[in-house]
């Protein structure tokens, strides 16, 4: 999911586009003669829409139904020819996830990386963003708007911007403590999470910020007043009023984050290293098709494997992620 | 993997938030406990330290440095070689025209293709089903969806039957199967079509909301005064969502100027389908050129720029109508 922004959280409450999708479907639609009539002129438009929800769900099934093909039928015929050579099998996944042999993409332990990584990477960001959020919109003084700006205005560099310098300052100061640790803990391998967790956080920031002040900005300035008359600490409020508040506002910015997380490559081929030890399912997937670009029945199930989780968090929590993605860039 | 290595994975999450927690802990502790002079500015350096830090140190000076080694050669001497060799080099400019194809396209077709889909599926039954169809793709890894469409291209040679379905199609219309992410320029098209597929769904979802912003009035009054369908949709619906066309257009142009996941997945930038995202990579880490890696990086931020400020000033007026 990378690089699609969503441009402001919508504060208001329920104007996600499938809420008002269902209204819409509620709602008469006119005279019998006018729904005639409606459904004979958009007959094209029926026909049209079809044929693109066609065209955009075959590819995606075409590797779904390969994934689930014994290997010799995949190497000779076309997924198309199911129903002339039928068969199916649990046989690619199994050999993907669970063989241990040094031929087998071994993915378990990149899906534990991924998993490791997306967490991680979404609540460093999650946690630290909504505190500076909470105190650009309510610890008041002339120059932290200007800082706000600043902040604003970083989501302009891209990504590329910062790669090389990045890994300099993380190879000069990370590296020694991370070989401090593998020395004092063993198990924890010399390259660990910390600079995939640290670079994502980073590059993460500046757009969590500007979403969640948005919205923590528009909390009611009486609530706010009136803990602080009470004697609560910014400490207070921000856990006890702020947070609860913003749960919305946190959950649409944390799925976004996540999937963006677990679907990234270009940080993670940087800042890993490489080996299972860290690298992530999507540069495990690139790197078999790089290397075993031919071998279709590992490639069918390593691929859906790494779509299956934000394709999960995708459907279950679609309400918030369409909700996020909507903005309030949608009102104009 | 070893249940050793699970186990020092989970203690490296365990640690971590841990420590997360404590450095918030911490800074709450300090906050609260900080001298009564000056509570305010401790407060909000409490606050804001975390995410400052990490800004400066992870955006803001790698930007810097970034910029001044574009300027430099590798022993640190000034230069301007690495632009002039991004701008002569007859790779480097198939790699920049690459960019401008790609950016001339993919926002283009992606926004043409959601905004017809929205407009045709609006208010219809199962509506819901249709969008979630097109939106699909988002959650899938632009990695997920190289493998997705290199699997449809995929090419057999000789009498061996296709398993690409692009080649199976054209073999059935009597055609020779082609090598289809070999043929340049073809393939450059090829894997454009692959972030169209993408970055549709969108395009879709944020179009469908501004359309159904459009007030029922105003399509009313025009049926009432006898326009037909497209009529309406030219000269009230498009004015009503113009400032969602704009921002979808724009962050489309910013997703593409960026793409390197496809093109790297895909072909590797071989066979000239090379883009300056993917250029940038092999330069700086593959090729240890760190100086013309970073001009290419800059040269994405100059190309970024003007459609950022232009974005952010649609939204900008947005707001004050709102």
């Amino acid at each position: 999911m990378s690089s699609v922004a969503p441009a402001d959280l919508p504060v208001g409450k329920n104007l996600g586009s499938i809420e008002a999708a269902e209204q819409a479907e509620l709602a008469p639609s006119g005279t019998k003669a006018g729904r005639v009539k409606k459904r004979l002129t958009s007959r094209t438009a029926t026909v049209v829409s079809l044929i693109i929800a066609i065209l955009w769900t075959i590819p995606t099934f075409g590797l779904f139904l390969s994934s689930f093909r014994p290997a010799e039928l995949i190497r000779t015929t076309g997924w198309w020819t199911f129903f002339q050579n039928p068969g199916l099998t649990l046989e690619n996944y199994g050999s993907v996830l669970l063989s241990t042999s040094s031929s087998s993409p071994q993915l378990g332990a990149y899906i534990v990386n991924s998993i490791a990584i997306a967490l991680l990477g979404t609540l460093i960001t999650l946690v630290f963003a909504s505190m500076a959020a909470y105190a650009f919109a309510w610890i008041k003084f002339k120059w932290v708007n200007w800082l706000f700006i600043l902040v604003f205005a970083l989501q302009i560099v891209p990504l590329q911007m910062a790669l090389v310098p990045l890994l300099q300052i993380f190879s000069t100061w990370l590296r020694p403590m991370q070989a401090w640790l593998h020395d004092v803990v063993p198990i924890i391998p010399e390259q660990n999470y910390a600079p995939v967790w640290l670079a994502h956080a980073m590059f993460g920031l500046p757009l969590a910020i500007f979403l969640l002040h948005n919205f923590i900005s528009e909390i009611p300035t009486d609530v706010i007043e009136a803990a602080r008359v009470d004697g609560a600490t910014h400490g207070q409020v921000f856990f006890r009023i702020v947070l609860p508040l913003a749960t919305p506002a946190l959950a649409s910015f944390a799925i976004f984050q996540f999937i963006w997380v677990w679907n990234d490559l270009l940080v993670a081929l940087i800042f890993s290293g490489g080996t299972q030890d860290v690298a992530p399912l999507t540069q495990r997937l690139a790197e078999l098709v790089g290397t075993r670009g031919q071998d279709w029945q590992l490639l069918t199930a390593s691929a859906f494997i790494s779509i299956v989780i934000p394709l999960i968090v995708f459907f279950s929590l679609q309400r918030y992620f369409v909700r996020g993605l909507l903005a309030g860039a949608t009102k104009g | 993997m070893t249940t050793a290595d699970l186990l020092g994975k989970l203690l490296q999450v365990v640690m971590g938030l841990a420590i997360l927690a404590a450095i918030v802990g911490l800074l709450m502790f300090f906050i609260d406990k900080a001298p009564k002079k000056g509570r305010d500015y401790w407060q909000l350096a409490g606050f804001l330290a975390p995410a400052m830090i990490f800004v400066a140190v992870g955006l803001i000076y790698p930007a810097i440095r970034t910029s001044i080694l574009a300027f430099q050669t590798s022993g640190g001497d000034w230069t301007l070689n690495n632009f002039i060799w991004t701008f002569t080099q007859p790779q480097a400019i198939r790699t920049l025209v690459n960019t401008i194809i790609w950016v001339a396209i993919v926002p283009l077709f992606s926004t043409a293709i959601g905004l017809a889909y929205a407009v045709f599926i609006d208010r219809s039954r199962g509506e819901k089903y249709y969008k979630v169809v097109l939106f699909m793709p988002i959650a899938i890894s632009f990695v997920g969806a190289g493998v997705i469409w290199r699997f449809v291209y995929e090419y057999r040679s000789g009498d061996r039957e296709q398993i690409g379905l692009l080649n199976a199609i054209v073999v059935a219309f009597g055609g020779e199967p082609v090598q289809w992410l070999q043929t340049d320029p073809l393939n450059t098209f090829l894997l454009i079509i692959v972030m169209i597929w993408i970055q549709t769904g969108f395009a879709m979802v944020l179009l469908s909301a501004a359309i159904k912003g459009v007030p029922t009035e105003q399509i009313e009054a025009a049926q009432l005064d006898g326009t037909n369908a497209w009529q309406r949709f030219r000269n009230v619906t498009v004015p009503g969502i113009r400032g969602s066309l704009v921002v979808v257009l724009t962050t489309i142009s910013i997703a593409t100027l960026k793409v390197f996941d496809i093109v790297r997945t895909m072909t590797a930038g071989n066979f000239n389908t090379s883009v300056i995202a993917n250029e940038m990579y092999t330069q700086a880490f593959r090729a240890s050129e760190i100086g013309r890696g970073s001009a290419l990086a800059l040269i994405l931020f100059v190309l970024v720029l003007p459609i950022v400020i232009y974005n952010i000033n649609v939204l900008r007026k947005q707001r004050e109508i709102r």
